[in-house]
């Protein structure tokens, strides 16, 4: 199975990358029933790093990130963060919160994932109230806010009266206030209008760049992968087929299947049929 | 021969400051393919809907919306009947959210031409199978139910549906966003192939820029309930006469694009509670000048480039535009 | 929302968008409300003065709904039974509403076998008629208000524990609850916080319905003579000491609280199936 070396890896922005690992996965392995949807997978996120898993829905993409994030149990495997396990549920709120500094998440749907009752204050504050009650509630809300592009008008603002990208963003500065290691964003911009998509992979970038968090995106778009991650994953059918630095994989793809996915973005020029010969191939 | 001719086409509705569609002109010819492309709320969807003569309550209209000649906005009742099950079909994004779960797909499939009393229950079977062969697939799909098949599966049912009443036009709303980029490709292909063998015309409506360059003949690009940009697809993707169709391709992550941050566009499209005076992309437009802001512009032709129109007051100037950065 | 109210199948036709109805509906609840809450300023006379020799006089500008054959004031006893006649119901509805909503969100969140059990108990009460088990609890305990309430107040748990139960495990699907489970909430936490303040609506509107239901049975159990102490004015007991006067000619006395009675449940019923409409069209 191939496995991203961070000690090894060289940042694709040139810069020798001697990074300390914060996320680790280890033989993941998870069935539904007869169906494996997620087969031994593995891969590292280097600190500050940012991976992409791609592939269609059944590829196990999902799933894997679900198991991440501790909606979903593993049959077998580790999630490691900082070397500690989170697949061992222990119980506790103490257990619990440290689990939720951990990993953070992000839907894709910003119209499902906030309580349509709660205004974006509201919401901000209970975060911040359960991980952090000693601290100055209203400024760090003002400082969340303003980290996303957003201000204190949309604060007393019940999520209907936001667009899909204010609700993200509502989402995004949610799961920064709770100051996690690494954040999962599963399908985060799939929803989202195409200029509203490039604000909001742009806010995502700029957050990266200033607070050293770790993404893990979740993805069936190779145009978002290319923009936001260093390495990516190819998964099918619950397997990863195969794995790389971003620029690596999408420049000189290896396996058929990535091929295919390449191949399948459409642009001038386009032969869907021949795509559509070689899918069936497959 | 122009199958659906759309002039000058309003569409407002009760409480808002603006018209939902503003003078919307598009034509589709028969074996076209024409692409109409916008992001959400810039009266795509509603175009193509207002096609079938499905409006939202409280619509009032102005202008004409041909099909075959004959303006949709005045039909009877009956006659709208007939062009919903005969002369044009409509793909729905959705094939799961548009098809009844609980019935099998062959009732799907023949319930309109069997109602409109066009088929008998035998042909009307017939005429399915055919369909699904048309389309790729078995015809012990007619058996199955929507539960049972995959998406992409579902997807070529819903446009085998589209074919029972043999179409002159065919509008596809977002027909292949709910699905895989691998069964996109498969999707596309099967509407290209149809659309040859049966001569129909194709109104596509996609959010996705380099989809409609890909698969079209002809683009037009909304924005604000107006048509800001209209031309042959590779002219129109190679060099973007509109700023707003500039910045969507510059916003849109591609693979050949260069690498980093992405030029997003600021701001956000006007809502309906707002009067526009001007161009309605002028706030967020980095060519804009006083001019823009004042006076609305024309969707004019432009010199040199036979086809192509564009709704800018410098769209000479959008080729070396910020914009395209 | 799909989950809807359970109701009995003879007044379900009574559900209905017409203004003019809902708002003398509405009227006639806060009317009953006033006059219960009031009743001790209101009553023209003591509901319990017992006037033999003026037995079964018609209305008079003294007793202006006439007297009983024990010559108590009709009117007297109208205004001051609405108050028993509506603690119970409420007693009834309070009891089996917060109950039926932690039996509900329980049983819906933790699911597994507790689910099944809380599930098929529910049950069980439900094959159980109400009434019967009512009068079996005060045939044991004896007369007074409490032991009825508490029978119907059971017998009442399965409907709102079943429509919470739907409705949290709908809720529970729902991605936001999943965020804030991913944020470190308890499940305790988001139930209270979020869940239970989502359904409210629609419990409630169950829980004005139900109210209707419950006063129905309660003077069914005081028309039986069971429940209600003797000497107390309540409209069921009203109609069953009317009967000798209905015997006589003289039906007012017992007529009129059946009038009540009537009135003030379908009034209920207008009102609270109006709610659950309005709380359903909201969330669309």
């Amino acid at each position: 199975m191939p496995d991203l070396n961070q000690e090894d890896a060289v940042d694709p922005k040139g810069a020798p990358a001697v990074r300390r690992t914060v996320l680790e996965v280890v033989g993941l392995h998870r069935a539904f029933g007869g169906v494996r949807a997620v087969d031994d997978v593995s891969f590292t996120l280097a600190e500050g790093g940012s991976l992409g898993i791609v592939g269609e829905s059944g590829s196990g993409k999902t799933t894997t990130a679900r198991i991440v994030v501790g909606l979903e149990r593993a049959d077998a495997g580790q999630v490691l963060v900082h070397r500690r396990d989170r697949t061992e549920h222990r119980r506790g709120r103490a257990h619990r919160l440290a689990r939720a500094r951990e990993v953070q998440l992000v839907f894709q749907d910003p119209y499902l994932s906030l309580d349509p009752r709660t205004t974006v204050g509201a919401a901000l504050r209970e975060t911040l109230r359960l991980h952090f009650p000693d601290a100055d509630h209203p400024r760090r809300i003002a400082e969340l806010l303003d980290q996303v592009g957003l201000g204190e008008r949309e604060a007393d603002a019940l999520p209907r009266q936001l667009s899909g990208g204010q609700r993200q963003r509502v989402a995004i500065a949610r799961a920064l206030a709770v100051e996690p290691a690494v954040l999962v964003l599963d399908e985060a911009v799939a929803a989202l209008d195409v200029s509203v998509q490039a604000q909001i992979l742009n806010l995502l970038a700029d957050i990266r760049a200033r607070t050293g968090i770790g993404y893990l995106f979740i993805t069936h778009d190779l145009g978002v992968v290319r923009c936001v991650t260093d390495d990516v994953v190819v998964m099918r059918h619950g397997r990863i087929v195969e794995s790389g630095p971003t620029t690596e994989v999408l420049a000189h793809p290896q396996h058929d299947y990535t091929r295919l996915l390449l191949d399948s973005v459409p642009r001038p020029g386009w032969d869907p049929r021949s795509i559509a010969a070689a899918r069936r191939a497959l | 021969m122009t199958i659906l001719d759309i002039q000058a086409y309003r569409l407002r509705l009760p409480d808002t400051a603006r018209p939902v569609l503003d003078g919307v002109d598009l034509t589709v010819r028969a074996g076209e393919t024409v692409a109409l492309v916008g992001e959400s709320g810039s009266g795509k969807s509603l175009t193509s809907r207002s096609v079938l003569g499905l409006l939202p309550d409280g619509a009032t209209t102005g202008g004409t919306v041909r099909v075959n000649g004959e303006d949709v906005l005045t039909m009877t009742p009956e006659r709208l009947r007939d062009l919903r099950t005969g002369t044009a079909a409509m793909v729905f994004q959705d094939p799961r959210a548009a098809i009844n779960p609980l019935r099998r797909l062959g009732d799907f499939l023949t319930e309109s031409v069997r109602l409109n009393g066009r088929l008998a229950a035998a042909a009307a079977a017939e005429r399915a199978a055919e369909m699904l062969d048309a389309v790729g697939l078995p015809a012990a799909v007619l058996d199955r139910y929507p539960g049972q098949v995959s998406g992409g599966m579902l997807q070529r049912v819903m446009i085998a549906a589209a074919l029972m009443g043999d179409p002159a036009l065919i509008l596809a709303d977002e027909p292949t966003t709910a699905l895989d980029v691998t069964t996109q490709a498969e999707v596309v292909a099967l509407l290209g192939d149809l659309q040859e063998r049966f001569g129909t015309g194709l109104l596509f409506v996609t959010h996705d820029l380099g989809l409609a360059a890909a698969i079209s003949d002809r683009v037009s690009v909304m924005y604000a309930g107006r048509i800001v940009e209209t031309g042959p697809a590779e002219d129109l993707f190679d060099r973007p006469r509109h700023p707003y169709t500039a910045a969507l391709l510059a916003s849109t992550p591609r693979l050949d694009a260069p690498q980093g941050r992405l030029a997003a566009i600021e701001g956000r499209p006007p809502g309906l509670r707002e009067e526009l005076t001007g161009c309605p992309f002028a706030p967020r437009c980095p060519i804009a000048t006083e001019l823009c802001t004042e006076q609305a512009p024309a969707l004019l032709s432009i010199e040199a480039e036979p086809g192509r129109r564009t709704a800018c007051h410098h769209s000479d100037r959008t080729g070396e535009g910020s914009a395209d950065a | 929302m799909t989950a809807t109210l359970l109701r009995r199948p003879g007044l379900a036709r009574l559900r209905t968008s017409r203004a003019p109805l809902h708002r003398i509906c509405l009227g006639f609840v806060a009317l009953v409300v006033l006059a219960a809450l009031l009743a001790p300023w209101l009553a023209p006379h003591d509901p319990n003065a017992v006037d033999l020799g003026n037995a079964l006089a018609g209305p008079s500008g003294d007793h202006p709904l006439g007297v009983d054959a024990s010559g108590r004031d009709t009117l007297a006893r109208l205004v001051a039974g609405a108050r028993t006649s509506l603690l119970g119901p409420l007693g009834v509805v309070a009891f089996s509403t917060l109950a039926g909503i932690a039996v509900g969100v329980t049983a819906a969140w933790r699911g597994g076998w507790l689910d099944s059990v809380l599930s098929r108990g529910t049950e069980l009460v439900f094959a159980f008629p109400g009434l019967l088990l009512a009068i079996l609890i005060v045939s044991v305990y004896g007369e007074g208000l409490i032991a009825p309430v508490v029978a119907l107040a059971i017998a009442y748990l399965p409907y709102v524990s079943r429509l919470t139960r739907s409705l949290v495990l709908a809720e529970r699907s729902r991605p936001y609850v999943e965020a804030y489970q991913v944020q470190g909430h308890s499940g305790l936490q988001i139930c209270l916080r979020h869940v239970i303040p989502g359904i409210a609506p629609v419990v409630l509107a169950q829980a004005t319905v139900n109210f209707g239901y419950a006063l129905i049975d309660l003077a069914g159990l005081s028309f039986l003579g069971l429940g209600v102490p003797a000497l107390t004015p309540d409209w069921g007991r009203m109609v069953f000491d009317g009967q000798s006067a209905i015997q006589h000619g003289y039906p007012l006395s017992a007529i009129l609280p059946c009038l009540a009675i009537v009135l003030t449940v379908v009034a209920f019923n207008v009102v609270g199936e109006r709610w659950a409409d309005q709380v359903a069209r909201r969330d669309r």
